[in-house]
């Protein structure tokens, strides 16, 4: 059967208290998922209490800030810090977002945070993504064609041709939709998942792109893409806003299109 | 110990290049259910209470019979593609996963027939 409790070494217990806001009026508590590969532990919920005033408006903020005042062995990816690397991937208050777009005044009480749902984690905050990139190599994410480029021009697109990667080229793969959906936690071994078919659509629908039908080809597959049972959790969680739902039904749509 | 390459993981088998025709009949089934479940609803309500000659007489007229034939033929298929996806996503060991499927198949089959065939006694009054 399809996992729906964890096992026994994944139980998560209560940790430590941090507490860093004495007398402070504007302050927050985190409850932030710890889990060490070395130590042989359960993972646990450690609480850090900060003080506002002395952080960023961004939930990643505060993460920076724990780790830069109270402590240092909180294990997170970050780069850019504003939305376009989607390295800060993670599960805040229920939801699967990027840490750095999302305020922290939009929570009301505690904010807690995950890794992102059901994939293996390497530390902390930090999860293994292998899987899911190599998910991403597999549909050849590059132009193939069979027409030579022109010696002297570039592969021309119409105006109209080019908005159609609108809402797909935006995409920053943080893998927040892929690890929200429920058929990617129970099939991603066969399944691809929103985020990757989103990229497979934005190759397909390319008006440059000369392989669409080997693309349609290599995922008509009852597992690859018809594990999306339209349930719709990527498009609710993308931080960018978003559809890959809408992608894998365009998806759905042409295979049924050179068919009948 | 599995030394095999992510991405010889995700190609495995390949694309089993079929997928279009299990989605597009739950589409077409699944629509047309949709007059005929009404249809059928209204029937029951109909038939609830006659005796015996006045069913067998309504299922006797031909649009009755063919609407009926249509219906449950429609609903076992609709429901042995339906177990199918619920099979495939949730059932893990292969072996307990290929039992399902071959047991879904043959009791949708069996209940799909006996229905077609009880209807077709009524209507050839055999």
């Amino acid at each position: 059967m399809a996992e729906f409790t964890l096992p026994k070494n994944s139980k998560v217990k209560l940790g430590k208290t941090f507490a860093n806001a004495e007398g402070a009026t504007n302050k927050k508590t985190f409850r932030v998922y710890r889990w060490e590969p070395d130590s042989g532990e359960n993972p646990r919920l450690d609480s850090y209490e900060i003080n506002l005033d002395n952080c960023g408006p961004m939930v990643l903020d505060a993460i920076i800030y724990i780790k830069n005042e109270i402590d240092s062995t909180l294990t997170f990816r970050r780069s850019c810090r504003e939305g376009i690397c989607g390295s800060c991937a993670m599960n805040i208050g229920g939801t699967n977002t990027l840490a750095c777009t999302k305020a922290i005044n939009e929570f009301d009480g505690d904010v807690a945070i995950y890794p992102l749902p059901h994939m293996p984690v390497i530390k902390d905050l930090v999860p293994d993504l292998t899987h899911f990139y190599a998910q991403y190599a597999s549909i050849k994410p590059w132009m193939q064609t069979q027409s030579a480029l022109p010696p002297d021009a570039e592969r021309l697109q119409s105006k109209e041709e080019r908005e159609k990667l609108d809402g797909l080229y935006e995409c920053i793969l943080c893998a927040c939709c892929s690890t929200s959906c429920p058929s990617y936690w129970w099939n991603s071994d066969r399944y691809l998942g929103p985020a990757i078919l989103l990229q497979a659509y934005r190759w397909i629908i390319d008006s440059r792109d000369e392989y669409t039908g080997e693309r349609l080809d290599d995922l008509e597959d009852p597992f690859r893409l018809y594990r999306c049972h339209t349930i719709m959790n990527c498009t609710n969680t993308c931080p960018k806003g978003l559809n890959p739902a809408k992608a894998i039904a365009e998806i759905k749509k042409l295979m049924v299109s050179r068919t009948v | 110990m599995n030394l095999q390459s992510p991405l010889g993981r995700v190609r495995g088998l390949g694309s089993a290049k079929e997928g279009v025709h299990h989605w597009w009949s739950q589409r077409l089934t699944a629509v047309a259910l949709v007059p005929l479940s009404l249809w059928f609803i209204y029937s029951l309500v109909v038939v609830t209470g006659a005796d015996y000659a006045t069913v067998v007489a309504w299922l006797s007229n031909p649009l009755q019979a063919v609407l009926m034939l249509i219906f449950v033929i429609s609903l076992y298929y609709h429901a042995a593609l339906g177990l199918q996806v619920v099979i495939e996503d949730y059932i893990k060991p292969e072996w307990q996963k290929i039992a399902c499927l071959i047991l879904v198949k043959f009791l949708a089959l069996l209940a799909g027939l006996s229905s077609a065939i009880a209807v077709l006694k009524v209507y050839l009054g055999l």
